[in-house]
């Protein structure tokens, strides 16, 4: 018998250590697939392959010989694979269908623009059928399909705004008391409790903000319409609480022990040592969590969907009805046609919403690592 | 004042009598933390106080074939099996990957190494993922790709249409992070002594991470599937094109099946009921059911996950 060493020696230990390695990598495959297969979907969009005008200009079926066979192709916007199948008295009969489509398309200006290009997505436009000034409008059904995403972009950022202005002052305040001023065993209590909060499902807080809450935050403030950016926003705001508590109770506690002792061996109150040592070491953490709280509350979908009355309407006003990006997805997939521009639209404010929640995410996460780096080392 | 003496004054730390800013500091922190647990308090309160009196054994048990809106008739039975379905086919998947992942990240993973760090950001990252994108990646990915291709150009599609697997492969990468995270931390309150014990006692590294650490480490994996089946159990968003259905007459034979679901129900009774008022006692008995189901397995994990850092202070 040989001295084996490394892998030869135990050929089952190795395989199993490459196969957990591999098994762990998922995670990241995850994150990869989902931006691939997200992003896939807009593609053709954002390369411009897809076109979305009612009218497209014409060329009569009898002069389709006069067209070069890839010009044909284009026209009729096939593939190759399937341009092969056809012979030429299909490619006729698809041409005059074309013509015949044209006869019955709609005449007007509007028509033949293309409302897929990036200036239709982003900036104002004078449309033919509405007053006559330049207007921001999401409207994906009808005639013309107008797909600006200004309004559903201000509305989720409302709503956010709201949530967060809400729930982070909440959140911290009551992490700096549970962290800091609370007694060990009412710690122990508090910490679960304020996190079964998010045992509470999205659906069922939607759920609460529309019977509940729209008609209580109306009656105590008196505005119009009874769903908007507002109610949806403090509805929202509950579910981010838990986020931000959670993180920024955690930065709190891993603030060495010393610190505050140290503080408070020089006579300081238990409110100086925790507000004018503990947070300002802790600030990195904090600001982590608020950070994540954003990404969630963006992110977050049947609250939205359900409190925030879901009209694309252009307005900053809190206390108009408003309809964010995850809402309109939400809403509006199941009817889109499979392939089709609109379908593509959606997901391409999908893959724009997970650029964005990627990168809160990566820089939350950053500062967390970088911040328990330098307590810890700080410590020693 | 001088900007030496403000800070003099800021640095003074000797109390004086009754300490005014000390008591506004706890009572204003203390209060927020009050108001939130009132918050959640209020929220439940409701909720059991209408949904009480329509929530029975009929109603648990009460088929939706004839009529999902008539008050009397209509029960949840085929709702609650839907989402025991797909959560169930979640679990099977989720916590083998999730627990193999933590243990290659306590055990063998080298923790200043750059796969560490990138294998644990995308655990954190995929946390953070809006629940919408994931219904997004499931249609994407799972029907369109993985299912259109399995059924190859079918005229009638098998699998490249939404149904319980789909949604259930989606929920499972949505949870994958709470199972990791879970176990990940059951298995560093293990005392390193257990490992280097069974070790020197001529067991092989594999060996010990089956026989010894991971029985130990048995009531982080429950943590962590009870917490992904709370989260699972209430998402809507992700299996709105993925699987759920608006009304099936017949509960799901096979996993290429829709199927109804609880969470979706709800969504459906508070925003298309042909009359709300009427249905309302429904809504409320329906979202009762929903609560008990997540609330009761966080409160388990919670109190499991207690025991776990209760057992790893004493150890250390």
């Amino acid at each position: 018998m040989g001295i084996h060493r490394g892998h030869q020696a135990r050929p089952l230990e190795w395989l199993a250590e490459k196969f957990i390695f591999l098994v762990s990598l998922t995670a990241i495959l995850m994150v990869f697939l989902i931006f691939v297969f997200v992003a896939r979907e807009a593609l053709p969009l954002v390369l411009g392959k897809m076109n979305s005008a009612a009218a497209r200009p014409v060329i009569a079926a009898k002069e389709m010989d006069k067209l070069k066979p890839e010009e044909l192709r284009t026209y009729l916007g096939l593939t190759a694979a399937e341009f092969k199948q056809l012979d030429k008295e299909a490619l006729q009969a698809l041409m005059e269908v074309r013509e015949e489509e044209a006869k019955e398309a709609p005449k007007d200006k509007d028509a033949t623009l293309n409302t897929t290009e990036w200036r239709y997505l982003f900036q104002p436009h004078q449309w033919s059928d509405s007053r006559p000034e330049d207007r921001y409008v999401w409207q994906p059904i009808g005639r013309i399909h107008k797909y600006n995403l200004m309004p559903l972009i201000i509305g989720s950022l409302k709503t956010t705004a709201v949530a967060l202005l809400f729930s982070v002052p909440l959140a911290l305040a009551a992490a700096l008391y549970v962290s800091q001023l609370a007694s060990p065993t009412m710690k122990e209590w508090l910490k679960p409790a304020i996190e079964l909060l998010s045992g509470v499902p999205s659906v069922v807080l939607g759920f609460f903000a529309l019977m509940v809450l729209a008609s209580f935050l109306q009656g105590v403030f008196g505005y119009q319409s009874r769903l908007n950016a507002f109610v949806a926003g403090i509805a929202l705001g509950l579910a981010v609480i838990p986020v931000v508590f959670s993180i920024a109770e955690d930065a709190l506690t891993s603030v060495p022990r010393a610190y505050t002792q140290a503080a408070l061996a020089l006579g300081a109150s238990k409110w100086q040592a925790a507000w004018q040592i503990v947070l300002p070491a802790a600030a990195p953490g904090v600001f982590a969590a608020v950070v994540l709280g954003f990404g969630r509350a963006i992110g977050e979908t049947m609250v939205v969907l359900m409190a925030s009355g879901n009209a694309s309407i252009m307005s900053f006003s809190l206390f108009d009805s408003t309809r964010s990006i995850t809402a309109t997805i939400a809403a509006e997939l199941a009817e889109a046609v499979f392939g089709g521009h609109h379908y593509r639209i959606l997901f391409l404010i999908g893959a724009m919403l997970f650029v964005v929640t990627f990168l809160t995410n990566l820089a939350g996460d950053l500062i967390m690592h970088r911040l328990k780096g330098r307590l810890e080392g700080k410590a020693k | 004042m001088t900007a030496t003496d403000a800070k003099a004054s800021r640095l003074d730390f000797r109390s004086r009598g009754f300490d005014f800013a000390s008591f506004a500091f706890t009572g204003i922190t203390g209060l927020a933390t009050v108001f939130i647990l009132a918050i959640l308090a209020i929220i439940i309160a409701n909720i059991v106080w209408h949904g009480w009196g329509t929530f029975s054994w009929r109603f648990l048990t009460g088929s939706a074939d004839q009529d999902m809106f008539d008050v009397n008739k209509a029960g949840v039975l085929p709702m609650v099996i839907g989402t025991a379905l797909r959560v169930l086919v979640m679990t099977i998947v989720v916590v083998p990957v999730g627990v193999i992942t933590a243990v290659y990240l306590t055990e063998y993973a080298h923790s200043t190494a750059l796969t560490t760090r990138v294998i644990r950001g995308a655990v954190n990252n995929l946390a953070g993922v809006p629940s919408i994108v994931f219904g997004l990646f499931g249609l994407g990915f799972f029907i369109s790709f993985i299912g259109r291709g399995l059924d190859g150009g079918a005229a009638e599609p098998l699998w490249g249409k939404p149904a319980i697997v789909w949604a259930s492969l989606t929920l499972s990468v949505m949870t994958l992070p709470l199972v990791i995270v879970a176990t990940e931390e059951s298995l560093r309150a293990i005392t390193p002594g257990l490992r280097e014990a069974s070790l020197a006692l001529g067991a092989t590294k594999l060996e010990t991470i089956i026989k010894i650490v991971l029985p130990e480490a048995l009531p982080g994996i429950l943590t962590g599937g009870i917490l992904a089946v709370g989260r699972a159990g209430g998402e809507v968003a992700p299996i709105l094109f993925t699987g759920a259905a608006y009304y099936m007459r017949d509960l799901p034979h096979s996993l290429t099946d829709q199927f109804m679901d609880l969470g979706y129900h709800v969504f459906i009774l508070s925003t298309q009921s042909p009359d709300i008022e009427k249905t309302r006692p429904i809504l409320f008995a329906t979202v009762l059911a929903l609560l008990l189901l997540t609330l009761s397995l966080n409160l388990v994990a919670v109190i499991v996950r207690a025991r776990v850092r209760k057992r790893m202070r004493a150890s250390h």
